[in-house]
């Protein structure tokens, strides 16, 4: 008989070797030179330099802070409504958020760019305007709850500490209970920026110019131009070349804070 | 107790309702300037809630609370500008984690009174010498034991220049060693004449500092005076058994 521990061990040695039979499989099963030639082209790839990163890559960045601030100001707001003791106030987040979470982001990007004029004869102003406005919409109605939970999660001797120095609620809300809730949040605060980055890539439907092309739109464009799968590569890579880095510099400012404060 | 000193406070008929559950029935209290009051008596029995009513972190569900003659529970009171005058120290400190000790004493000041900045450090670095903290000005919260935590809590509320401080069981937290530092800064706080109402389980403490021991159980006052009637020979049966309890410790 075998006892637990050499059973555990038996199932993970197990695991690992049909992982690299895969790999293997893979492997060779693989035409690297068909693969090469239509997605690794070093002509093609290189030909997007620098145009993907100081057009493409600028727009998505731009659409991303855009986007990420103005959903931060819609979070938290909506975010503060929520937690009212005006009832109609609560109402009206738990509907918009409600709403704009269950929409698809592509749909609602539609009703800024394209119904919203005709309905109401307005136009968002600013070449970067309907599609930040849009993804800032988005992304605030996912901001609000993740802010909520950061906000109930600072302790009630928080806000009361404050008040009984005599503070207002909302001196006490803004110096000392939201600096503590966005602590708490930075983790799904940054899940979020990633997933607003990726959005980026539905503004496509607004018609894009020249002038706001961004990194997918970018890439599918040229691969329509060269017939080829390059660009998608080069795109991909771009995309991880900025999460990547955000992710690690958040971790790592996540480490420091916990090392300052308890 | 002079009585014709207008009371620093004073409580008129209070009560406080959570839902069916009535917590104080009809309290009345009056506390001169420079007297502190340390209030007894078992677990639920109110005495918290009572001194949460006295700022109005807790809202009375009827009677009155003033502050220097000054009816708070007005619709036209100016919550914000009495709370200044009324010190908190609470049993879990709630200092803020992600502020300085020195921050921690000037946000206030600052934000709430508009001292300038110099002003507020130069009341921090006073106020934290009294608490014997003057060398933990940059630490922050989470480094402290739990009696610097509540020794900074009281210099916080100190440093807003209170007329008078209100204690929430601000030892209970503590470990048993740390309680003695805590408690001799409320008793030179009680010496150089502080008005203070004092929600605790330190029974000698209540003996040697109080001016009144007020003994409390199930929302009403049962017994109230000098401590040495109220803790060395109480009328009350409830006062004599809660006594029994705590003191067999």
């Amino acid at each position: 008989m075998l006892t637990s521990r050499q059973r555990g061990q038996l199932v993970r040695y197990a695991i690992y070797a049909t992982t690299l039979a895969l790999l293997v499989w893979a492997a060779t099963t693989t035409d690297w030179a068909k693969l090469q030639e239509h997605f690794f082209d070093p002509k093609i790839f290189w030909s997007l330099f620098p145009d993907i990163l100081t057009r493409a890559a600028r727009n998505t960045l731009i659409f991303t802070l855009f986007g990420f601030t103005g959903g931060l100001a819609i979070g938290l707001v909506l975010a503060l409504m929520r937690l009212s003791p005006v009832a109609p106030y609560r109402w009206a987040a738990a509907i918009y958020i409600e709403v704009f979470r269950g929409l698809p982001a592509l749909i609602t990007i539609v009703l800024i760019g394209f119904v919203l004029p005709i309905a109401l004869q307005v136009r968002v102003p600013g070449t970067y305007g309907p599609g930040s406005l849009a993804l800032a919409i988005v992304t605030g109605a996912y901001l609000a709850e993740t802010i909520r939970a950061g906000i109930e999660a600072v302790p009630k001797g928080q806000m009361e500490a404050a008040r009984s120095l005599g503070m207002s609620h909302a001196r006490a809300m803004g110096s000392i209970v939201i600096p503590q809730a966005f602590r708490v949040i930075l983790p799904p605060l940054t899940n979020e920026l990633v997933l607003l980055l990726k959005d980026t890539s539905l503004l496509f439907v607004l018609g894009t110019t020249d002038q706001t092309i961004e990194l997918a739109k970018y890439g599918r464009d040229a691969v329509a131009d060269t017939f080829n799968g390059t660009p998608l590569v080069a795109v991909a890579l771009v995309y991880l070349a900025i999460t990547f880095p955000l992710t690690r510099a958040v971790a790592w400012l996540e480490r420091r804070q916990k090392r300052a404060v308890r | 107790m002079s009585e014709a000193m207008q009371p620093a406070i004073e409580l008129v008929a209070l009560e406080k309702r959570f839902g069916a559950n009535q917590v104080l029935r009809g309290i009345d209290l009056r506390v001169s300037p420079g007297e502190v009051v340390c209030l007894i008596g078992p677990s639920g029995s109110g005495k918290s809630t009572l001194l949460r009513c006295v700022n109005r972190l807790e809202e009375p569900t009827g009677g009155r609370v003033l502050i220097d003659g000054e009816n708070i529970c007005a619709t036209d009171c100016d919550l914000d500008r009495v709370r200044t005058k009324i010190g908190m120290v609470f049993q879990q400190f709630n200092l803020f984690p992600h502020l300085c000790v020195l921050d921690n004493l000037t946000i206030a000041q600052r934000k709430v009174l508009g001292r300038s900045k110099e002003q507020a450090e130069a009341k921090a670095h006073a106020v934290l010498e009294r608490v014997g903290l003057a060398e933990k000005l940059h630490e922050y919260p989470s480094r402290l034991s739990g009696g610097q935590q509540q020794r900074v809590a009281i210099a916080r509320a100190l440093a807003m220049d209170p007329r008078m401080m209100l204690f929430d069981e601000a030892t209970s937290a503590l470990d048993p060693e740390l309680v003695g530092e805590v408690l001799n800064v409320m008793r030179s706080l009680a010496e150089d004449g502080m008005t203070m109402m004092v929600v605790t389980h330190e029974m000698g403490f209540a003996r040697q500092v109080a001016d009144g021991v007020v003994f409390m159980d199930a929302g009403v006052i049962v017994e109230q005076g000098h401590p040495d009637e109220v803790l060395g020979s109480p009328r009350h049966e409830r006062t004599q058994r809660f006594l029994q309890r705590v003191l067999a410790r």
